[in-house]
């Protein structure tokens, strides 16, 4: 496959190390009165759709960026990819 | 021996003449020649023999999709098996065998199989084999593992080499006839970056086996004037022998280009093979199409052939297939291999069309009929023709042209999933569906099988490819005959008739299919291994398929095809590994006290991509544990130095670098003070134990994080996770230093007075106390970085200096330490000093460990927020009397307690369901005398000096042990302090 | 000044240098090599002093080749800077007392190997090793990319024949075999007019 780096351009997916469901970025609050809760459902529910998907890829063997790929896991189709650094201050990540 | 096949013309240099070998016999053929062609030439027909048969085989093809005529090539280690004679390129020299036989090929031994053909129809496996179960290992399987599969392999490793490649492209176009030729005429005089791959070792496609002309020149010469004009743009990269072997996502494509298979043996340093990574932007498919065969009784005999390929024989390397050749059609295209050859003076028998409407000829007979039957033993000598009107007729003839119509190669398309569609109009599947991104097709593999056409349509998908506006380049005059048509597939009542010609798949196998309910077509694919041979039925599926399609009642799209998956043609393992096969499977990473390492004898011990030594033998000392027990033992009692460099370490800087920590390691480092170390646990976010390491400080904003050797990219990636994607607005920055610095555990009672001789600083235990660092200078100037950290229990620290001084600082310690008897000790007295010290390692953070267990429970904080801290509070982690982190001895101290053993009570039931624990790192302990090992025990911190039972019934285990302190050396930790 | 003696990445004392018709690999030993990374909120001075060092900033996949301190980019916010040895043994030191609080700077110098390839088969030679587009380079194009499973850059230098590979110092055998061994495997005799100059 073939990524395209927001700062990069195109870049072969082997150069890639994959995590999985970007929706790791949305850590939980660790003294929100159901932290135990929303970190078990963190940690351990995910979707795996058959679909369009929101992925976390790490540019290993580039540039060391995390990565929020949107890829379709049918079609192997990629519609956008973000610096996850963004995505995540998007999320309200930022201190 | 005289080529007595051999025509006029053509395209084969007959001014050099090759000497080659066939089953021991030798022959001469020119350049330009395949082993086929050669074969022909000199009147050998009998090439193989039948798969599960054994029945006399020839060539069917001119081309990749033959499945037939499989050789032996080459001796020695170099000897390939099931390699296609159509496709092997004539060098002189050149030495071939025939295969699967018993015996000679002649008089093959195995052909008794033949006779027994009704025990082996299809699925016979399923059926013969059944009883008694028992046969099966001993007797059933080896009987069929030898008489199963085509050639033998050399049993020698690949004395040849073969390469990788990267290539980016704007268009990649896939085959050289005419439309593809048209194709990157058009794209590389417009100036895209272009790459034109073809299979063949010559350019030009059906245009070198054809006479048609194109405008005024012959249509090889049209091809070879294009190709040169090709090979004069600089925009154009030409790939004759590159076969493009799948379509991948993404426009990336593979390609194996065969270098130096047409050379006796590659040149010194050359690869045989090159395997490219394509990368294009957009891609036309321009791979032509495959003639079909027609199924009628006993069609496998040597000289029954595909007319088309008669054709190329005759016309591209001027062979007679035979001196009297019959041709059995269904379409026009039939008709002109007849032509091509009775002008070449080829005697034809007679062309047999299945349509009423055939066109007739003045210059030889054509019937209206079909064939039912041929006669030959080991070839074909007459073909029994049922004529319309229900006489019969036998013709003569040692070579017959089966003409079924054509199937384009539509492999490439459906690489993505893509399922082909059906064209009523030429009877045939043509891409359809989702083609892969970027792709588009020209020529035959579309379809357009008229020579105008190619040329048409490889010109349009070349523009449509590229965007480029304007009209098309006019298309020059070229042959444009309509496909006219009649859909045949099998003779009515025909029973051995050969579809897949290499699995020896029969019509009446295909029958006995449907009948047993193998219906689909990925059922009857698998039950009667139609297509499943190395051809992977390019010649043989749609015959199958459409006579499935009639059993069931049922369109042939309906039926639909089976799964087209790379690689298009058979490909070389070697060529995939590349270069990385023994000494360079992967790299090696060396450390900077390599090379004096070796100079000491050291014995290797691969870490991961890492040589680190593992023990230093001395003259005299004949077993490794006398070698390693020497090496702790020094350094206990005096002084030992180990190179640690492999451990990973990470810059960490930033004004919030010390909050960054605290995020990333269960404990706190929020108040560790400038100059100071201090260890450090990470926890995953489950709350299972990941990597420990230390971190030192080095000021205000600056950390050196050391992880464990093997975890050093997961950890370093694990960081810029949290860095990048949790706490994104952090004020931290990270970089590998891993390899910048050469690091150096010196350990021992006199570590200090060996280093005061080197290090420019006081080191005295006041100025430079336990768990403190600093940077300083060394040997009068040097910059590097002290820590007094211990592994070994020991008064130890560790030294980096820049890597490319790490050797001489080696030689150095070792120069200054002699009157300390300075000791270097590899990895294995590593291991044993820090279980004597008890400190857990990669067999104790194992992934299914949590802090608690290893003992470190209290010090995952709970006044902040850290990964893993929420999650390792849940009440599974934290059950009373779970695991805990102990020592264990035996109590005969001449037992061992091997790791991996299992702890039982003393007394009580030894099973599973009595687990109560297990023993993770072992060791002898030189200090102590006796075996000891660590573990994890159930409520272990309640069970010291408690005697249990460790046991491995797999190895014959069961020994009494004492459960002790997991600190077995010095557990008050005076020694670190000193 | 101490009295240690430097080795070279190749574990010589002098730097290896491999000669063919076609193509010569040089290991480079005279680089002084740190990693500059700008701290939070401090971008733009960080910026404001690599331009007045190296005379621009190198961006995404590019490198600044200058004289004496050069750099290229390695991530976001992040550059290596390299200058000779000779003269800079003592590089990062001098990066951070330029940058200050603007950037963390890290020594790098032992971290890497170097090599220069240079010759008329360079782009072969490059098309054979890594998956950059290496025809379609210019000067001062830098990136990262995998040998033989080995991170490394590769920076496109001003002469059309050279490129610089910086791989991992441990390594560096395995890489300089990787480099010779296809260097080996190229055709010596196809190099004529077309070659780059």
């Amino acid at each position: 496959m073939i990524i395209n780096h927001p700062l990069l351009g195109p870049r072969d997916s082997a150069e890639f190390t994959y995590l999985g469901d970007a929706r790791l970025i949305d850590r939980p609050d660790w003294q929100s009165q159901t932290a135990a809760r929303d970190f078990y459902e963190y940690g351990y529910l995910r979707e795996n759709p058959a679909g369009w998907h929101e992925e976390l890829w790490f540019h290993e063997a580039g540039d060391r960026s995390w990565l929020v790929v949107t890829r379709n896991t049918v079609t192997h189709e990629i519609s956008k990819v973000e610096m996850a650094r963004d995505v995540a201050r998007k999320r309200g990540r930022s201190t | 021996m005289t080529q007595k096949n051999r025509l006029q013309g053509g395209q084969v240099d007959t001014t050099t003449t090759c000497k080659f070998k066939f089953d021991g016999k030798s022959y001469t053929a020119h350049s330009g020649d395949t082993l086929a062609s050669a074969l022909l030439a000199n009147g050998v027909r009998l090439m193989g023999r039948s798969f599960k048969y054994h029945r006399p085989r020839g060539v069917l093809s001119a081309g990749s999709e033959e499945p037939n005529a499989l050789v032996e090539l080459r001796n020695g280690a170099r000897q390939e098996p099931n390699t296609r004679a159509t496709t092997i390129e004539m060098f002189d020299g050149l030495s071939a065998n025939s295969q699967n036989r018993l015996g000679s090929l002649r008089f093959d031994l195995l052909a008794i199989n033949d006779r027994f053909s009704n025990f082996l129809a299809a699925g016979f496996y399923y059926k013969t084999f059944m009883w008694p179960a028992a046969f099966w290992e001993k007797i059933y399987e080896p009987i069929i593992r030898k008489a199963a599969g085509l050639g033998s392999l050399s049993l020698q490793d690949d004395p040849d080499v073969y390469d990788k490649g990267f290539l980016h492209c704007d268009l990649l176009i896939i085959g050289a006839g005419p439309a593809g030729l048209m194709a990157a005429l058009t794209a590389g005089r417009a100036g895209a970056n272009v790459i034109l791959a073809d299979e063949d070792f010559r350019m030009g496609g059906r245009l070198n086996s054809e006479t048609f002309s194109i405008d005024d020149a012959a249509g090889a010469d049209w091809a070879a004037a294009t190709v040169a004009e090709l090979a004069n743009l600089p925009n154009v990269r030409l790939m004759s022998r590159t076969t493009v072997i799948g379509a991948f996502d993404h426009g990336i494509y593979g390609a194996v280009e065969r270098v130096s298979d047409h050379l006796p043996t590659p040149e010194v340093g050359k690869p045989r093979q090159v395997l490219w990574r394509i990368y294009t932007k957009q891609t036309v498919l321009a791979a032509g199409a495959i003639e079909r065969p027609i199924a009628f009784e006993n069609n496998d005999r040597p000289g029954i052939m595909l007319a088309s390929s008669i054709r190329s024989y005759a016309n591209r390397f001027a062979v007679a297939a035979d001196q009297r050749v019959a041709v059995f059609t269904n379409n026009d295209d039939g008709h002109r291999t007849a032509a091509d050859l009775h002008a070449k003076g080829v005697k034809i028998s007679a062309v047999v069309d299945v349509r009423a409407d055939a066109p007739r000829s003045h210059d030889y007979e054509v019937l209206h009929g079909e064939v039912v039957n041929t006669k030959g033993r080991l070839g074909l000598a007459f073909a029994e023709v049922k004529l319309a009107d229900g006489t019969m007729r036998v013709l003569e003839c040692g070579a017959l042209g089966m003409a079924g119509g054509w199937n384009p190669n539509v492999h490439m398309t459906c690489h993505q999933r893509g399922r082909p569609a059906w064209n009523e109009d030429i009877a045939a599947f043509v891409p359809g569906g989702a083609l892969p991104p970027g792709m588009s097709v020209a020529g035959a593999a579309n379809g357009a099988f008229s020579t105008y056409a190619a040329l048409t349509s490889g010109a349009a998908a070349a523009q449509k490819a590229l965007g480029l506006k304007g009209r098309l380049p006019a298309t020059p005059q070229a042959e444009d005959a309509p496909v006219n048509l009649k859909p045949f597939w099998y003779v009515e009542g025909c029973s051995r008739a050969w579809l897949d010609l290499q699995n020896d798949v029969t019509v009446k196998d295909v029958k006995l299919s449907h009948q047993e309910g193998f219906r689909s077509v990925e059922h009857l694919k698998r039950y009667t291994t139609l297509g499943m041979a190395t051809d992977q039925g390019k010649t043989s599926n749609m015959g199958g398929l459409a006579i499935m399609a009639e059993l069931a009642g049922k369109a042939i799209p309906e039926v639909g095809t089976t799964i087209f998956r790379p690689p298009y043609t058979p490909t070389a393992i070697g060529v995939l590994a590349g270069r990385h096969r023994g000494q360079e499977f992967h790299p090696k990473r060396l450390t900077p006290s390599h090379r004096w390492a070796e100079e000491q004898g050291a014995v290797f011990v691969e870490v991961g991509n890492w040589l680190r030594a593992q023990w230093f033998p001395r003259a005299g000392e004949t077993h490794w544990r006398e070698t390693v027990d020497r090496e702790v033992l020094a350094t206990r009692k005096s002084v030992g130095v180990c190179d640690v460099t492999t451990l990973g370490k990470v810059d960490v800087q930033g004004a919030d670098a010390a909050d960054f920590l605290n995020k990333i390691y269960c404990n706190g480092f929020a108040k560790l003070a400038v100059g100071k170390t201090r260890y450090g646990l990470m926890l995953r976010e489950d709350g299972i134990a990941m990597d420990d390491g230390t971190a030192a400080r080095l000021a205000e904003d600056h950390f050196v994080v050391t992880t464990t050797t093997a975890n050093a990219l997961p950890v370093y990636r694990h960081m810029e996770f949290v860095r990048q994607c949790l706490f994104p607005d952090m004020d931290v920055q990270l970089i590998s230093t891993t390899e910048a610095w050469a690091q150096y555990a010196v350990a021992g009672p006199n570590s200090r007075k060996l280093l005061e001789k080197i290090v420019d600083q006081d080191i005295s235990n006041d100025a430079f106390p336990f768990m403190a660092c600093a940077n300083i200078t060394i040997c009068g100037g040097l910059r590097a970085r002290l820590f007094r950290i211990s592994f070994s229990g020991e008064l130890a620290y560790e030294i980096a200096v820049p890597s490319a001084y790490g050797d001489a600082l080696m030689r150095r310690i070792i120069e200054v330490g002699a009157e300390f008897d300075v000791t270097p000790y590899g990895t294995e007295a590593l291991g044993v000093m820090r279980i004597e010290k008890g400190h857990a390692a990669g067999n104790e953070l194992n992934g299914t460990t949590t802090a608690q267990n290893l003992g470190m429970g209290r010090m995952v904080s709970k006044k902040k927020d850290s990964i893993g801290s929420t999650l390792s509070e849940r009440e599974g982690l934290n059950a009373e009397g779970d695991v805990r982190q102990v020592g264990i001895r035996p109590v005969n101290p001449d037992d061992p307690v091997p790791a991996g053993a299992h702890l039982m009570n003393a007394t009580g039931p030894v099973d599973a369901g009595h687990d109560q624990g297990y023993a993770t790192s072992a060791c002898f302990s030189p200090n102590l005398g006796h075996a000891i090992a660590l573990g994890f025990l159930k409520d272990g911190a309640n069970r010291m000096g408690e005697k249990m039972r460790l046991v491995s019934p797999l190895t014959g285990i069961d020994v009494q042990v004492e459960i002790v302190s997991a600190h077995f050396v010095d557990p008050e930790g005076e020694r670190l302090r000193a | 000044m101490h009295d240690l003696v430097k080795q070279t990445a190749l574990g010589g004392t002098e730097p290896r240098v491999d000669k063919y018709d076609h193509i010569t690999i040089s290991e480079n030993d005279g680089l002084s090599l740190a990693s500059v990374a700008a701290r939070r909120g401090k971008e733009a001075d960080c910026h404001k002093l690599l331009k007045k060092l190296l005379g621009a900033v190198p961006g995404p996949g590019r490198a600044q080749l200058h004289d004496p301190e050069a750099g290229f980019w390695m991530g976001p916010e992040q550059w290596m800077i390299g200058a000779p040895s000779e003269s800079h043994e003592d590089l990062a030191e001098r990066l951070k007392g330029l940058l200050g609080d603007a950037a963390s700077v890290t020594e790098q110098t032992g971290a890497w190997v170097c090599f220069d390839v240079i010759g008329p088969a360079m782009q072969d030679m490059c098309e054979r090793l890594c998956s950059v587009p290496i025809r379609q380079m210019q000067a001062g194009d830098a990136q990262r990319t995998v040998i033989h499973h080995l991170g490394c850059f590769v920076i496109r230098r001003t002469a059309a024949d050279h490129i610089r590979i910086l791989g991992p110092r441990a390594s560096a055998g395995s890489l300089h075999h990787a480099l010779v061994a296809t260097a080996q495997a190229l055709d010596t005799g196809s190099y004529g007019s077309d070659a780059p100059a």
